[in-house]
């Protein structure tokens, strides 16, 4: 589904991803780790497109399609779709405005009609149901006045209505109490299929025992130096990422 | 011949009928108009507003009301409402509609209150705009000869909306009409009172009209006025108003049509408790001017102000905000707050804005402040990471910009309607109003 091969990104002409690949197949969850500054935040958002980086090397396929050539949105439509770290507040849009115009775009690019007005409140209310927010979140504008673990909600409520085929989280669990961890946990369970893909970006182990993953990689200074099973995770929580890096070195 | 002489021209014409008090309001108006022409940006009011196109162009007085009945339904407010229409600046009964009047309640075209009742309305009008305040007012002051009057005896609670509605006409002959509004609300009284200017698309006439407000104690005066006048239409107005003691004036003024616009909106809050909110909107394209000059006397000890105006500019538009807070000595206690926020849509685009505070008094609470900026990108990029394309983002957006004037607003046909005008840049697959259906279902369910 998504394959990464020798990704080289600068930031304003600083080496952040030095040679990363990485396949995700349909059906399968990926977890990846690493220390700070690794450029694991930077993997997501360039496959998302956000501006400020720039490929120097490399390809990223989404089921075959070049994913640098597409625009943003494109890559949204197509299914790609980033949870971010820290949801930004839109003032003034409605949380119903973001989700209707965004699931309607993209069923407008798969040559669907719009959604018809019931379906959609149907949807949107058995999904804020699961994701435990209250419906009035719905009229209430983007992440305005949400408290952390509510903003990391919202996101997940914006994955069930849109259901990507491959969702990528990046540090997810980040400023979330155990129940809500709990909640988001479960919406992201539930998006689990045969058809698609997670790829979680996290720090800790803790949102592994939540979400488990088929697939763990350690990503250290821009490349991914160690992969491994979810029993990787428990190991790196164990001892850390030095005995990594000295094996990589080696 | 000066311009001014020229515009004057027109009046010799016609007004041998006017009662005696009527031409020498007029004789006062027109020797004032002519002695200070069309203003010009040496004049610090005027600083950044050129009227040339008015005082240069050649606008005849219209002699009838033939309104095509199609576009008459299409821009009126669909509202159930104390009706009065004008074409052209002059009266037309058959499109009014006034028929359920409540007791306490006058509402008269200016004609026929000039003739019927002139003590009264002689001694009202002009007691606020006077022919000093601007040449414009002066000119008003020697052409009116049409507008409304509205008077509300004291404890009158207005059951709808009184609804003036300006049309303006395409035709070979630019015009120009001069309306004059005139709101007496006594003590107690309740009134929401819309001015709404609209017109054909290709209409290219100058409005100037004049509008006075006097609130007695207690009164509640919504005032909206909506002008979406056509975008080659010339449009100045001056609204006055006159607070008493423990008076709420709610004032939304949203400009979203017109070549050239210019606006003063001026109120006194002469005793305690008067209060007063200026809301205001605009929202300019192509190559549009828009000019808002708001002034706010604190007369009197605690009385209350609040303004907030946002404006939207696009393309090689024009904006002008200047906002005025008058504090006077011994006026002690009060509370002034202002805002302006401007959102620029195109680097072509200009705004010129200055919020003004002058406090003679030692005790007060006040605060201005203004921005101007364009979009948040980084809005613009979650939302297109959600697979909204950009200009859609970008309008919805602009109409998250607008949002917070317009939540104010509390006839719900008038928020919707500019709302959807400034969705108009919406792409046409985004269906607003569906959306907003939407929103209230859900919000009902």
């Amino acid at each position: 589904m998504l394959e990464v091969k020798d990704l080289h990104v600068t930031i304003e002409d600083k080496a952040i991803l030095k040679g990363l690949d990485l396949t995700v197949n349909a059906g399968e969850v990926h977890a990846i780790m690493g220390p700070n500054g690794a450029g694991k935040s930077t993997l997501s958002a360039v496959i998302a497109g956000k501006d400020g980086y720039e490929v120097t090397q490399g390809t990223i396929l989404f089921e075959g399609q070049d994913v640098l050539e597409m625009e943003i949105e494109e890559r949204a439509r197509a299914g790609l779709l980033l949870g971010f770290q820290y949801p930004i507040e839109i003032p003034g849009v409605k949380n119903i405005y973001l989700l209707k115009a965004a699931l309607n775009a993209q069923r407008a690019a798969r040559g669907e009609g719009e959604i018809p007005a019931p379906e959609f409140m149907k949807l949107v209310r058995e999904k804020s149901a699961e994701m435990k927010m209250d419906p009035s979140f719905l009229q209430r504008a983007v992440n305005e006045g949400f408290s952390g673990g509510e903003k990391k909600r919202n996101e997940i409520l914006q994955m069930l209505v849109l259901q990507p085929k491959l969702a990528m989280l990046d540090e997810i669990d980040s400023g979330l109490d155990i129940d809500a961890m709990k909640v988001v946990a479960d919406g992201v369970n539930s998006l689990r299929s045969a058809d698609r893909a997670i790829l979680m970006v996290t720090h800790y182990q803790r949102l592994l025992n939540h979400i488990v993953p088929d697939r763990v990689h350690v990503l250290v200074d821009g490349r991914i130096v160690k992969s491994g099973d979810k029993d990787l995770a428990l190991e790196l929580e164990a001892r850390g990422y030095e005995w990594v890096l000295e094996e990589s070195v080696a | 011949m000066s311009a001014a002489e020229r515009f004057l021209q027109r009046l010799t014409a016609r007004r041998a009928d006017d009662p005696s008090w009527v031409a020498a309001r007029r004789q006062a108006g027109a020797a004032r108009f002519e002695a200070m022409g069309f203003p010009t940006r040496r004049d610090e009011h005027w600083k950044y507003t050129d009227v040339r196109r008015i005082a240069e162009g050649d606008f005849a007085l219209a002699s009838d009301v033939a309104f095509d009945a199609a576009s008459f339904d299409a821009l009126r407010l669909e509202i159930d409402a104390h009706r009065l229409v004008f074409v052209d600046g002059q009266f037309s009964a058959t499109l009014s509609d006034l028929d359920a009047l409540p007791t306490g309640v006058s509402v008269e075209p200016l004609s026929q209150a000039m003739v019927a009742n002139h003590e009264a309305v002689g001694g009202s009008l002009g007691r606020l705009a006077g022919v000093d305040f601007s040449p414009f007012t002066a000119l008003n002051t020697a052409f009116a000869d049409e507008g409304a009057i509205i008077r509300l005896s004291a404890g009158t609670v207005v059951d709808k909306p009184i609804y003036l509605l300006m049309l303006s006409r395409a035709g070979s002959q630019p015009v120009m009409s001069h309306p004059r509004v005139l709101v007496e609300a006594g003590a107690r009284t309740e009134a929401t009172i819309i001015e709404h200017y609209a017109g054909e698309p290709e209409a290219a006439n100058f409005t100037n009209v004049v509008t006075e407000v006097m609130l007695d104690r207690g009164a509640i005066i919504d005032h909206y006025k909506l002008q979406e006048a056509a975008l080659t239409d010339l449009h100045v107005a001056s609204i006055h108003v006159d607070q008493g003691r423990d008076s709420h004036f709610n004032s939304y003024n949203m400009n979203l049509g017109g070549a050239l616009v210019r606006t003063d909106l001026v109120t006194d809050l002469n005793a305690e408790g008067a209060e007063a909110a200026y809301n205001g909107l605009f929202f300019v394209q192509g190559r549009q001017h828009v000019d808002n000059h708001t002034l706010v006397n604190h007369n009197a000890p605690r009385t209350f102000s609040n303004e907030n105006y946002k404006g939207v500019l696009d393309d090689r538009s024009r904006g002008v905000f200047n906002g005025k807070v008058f504090v006077k000595k011994d006026a002690q206690q009060i509370e002034a707050y202002q805002n302006n926020a401007n959102l620029l849509l195109s680097d072509r685009a200009e705004i010129d804005t200055k919020p003004e505070l002058v406090i003679y008094a030692d005790d007060v609470k006040c605060s201005h402040g203004a921005t101007t900026g364009q979009l948040d990108e980084d809005a613009v990029y979650a939302l297109r990471s959600r697979g909204i394309d950009e200009p859609m983002a970008r309008a919805l957006l602009t109409l998250a910009f607008v949002g917070e004037v317009m939540d104010k607003v509390r006839l719900n046909v008038i928020a919707e309607r500019v709302e959807r005008a400034v969705a108009g840049r919406l792409p046409e697959r985004f269906n607003l109003a569906d959306l907003v259906e939407t929103a209230e279902a859900i919000q009902e369910a």
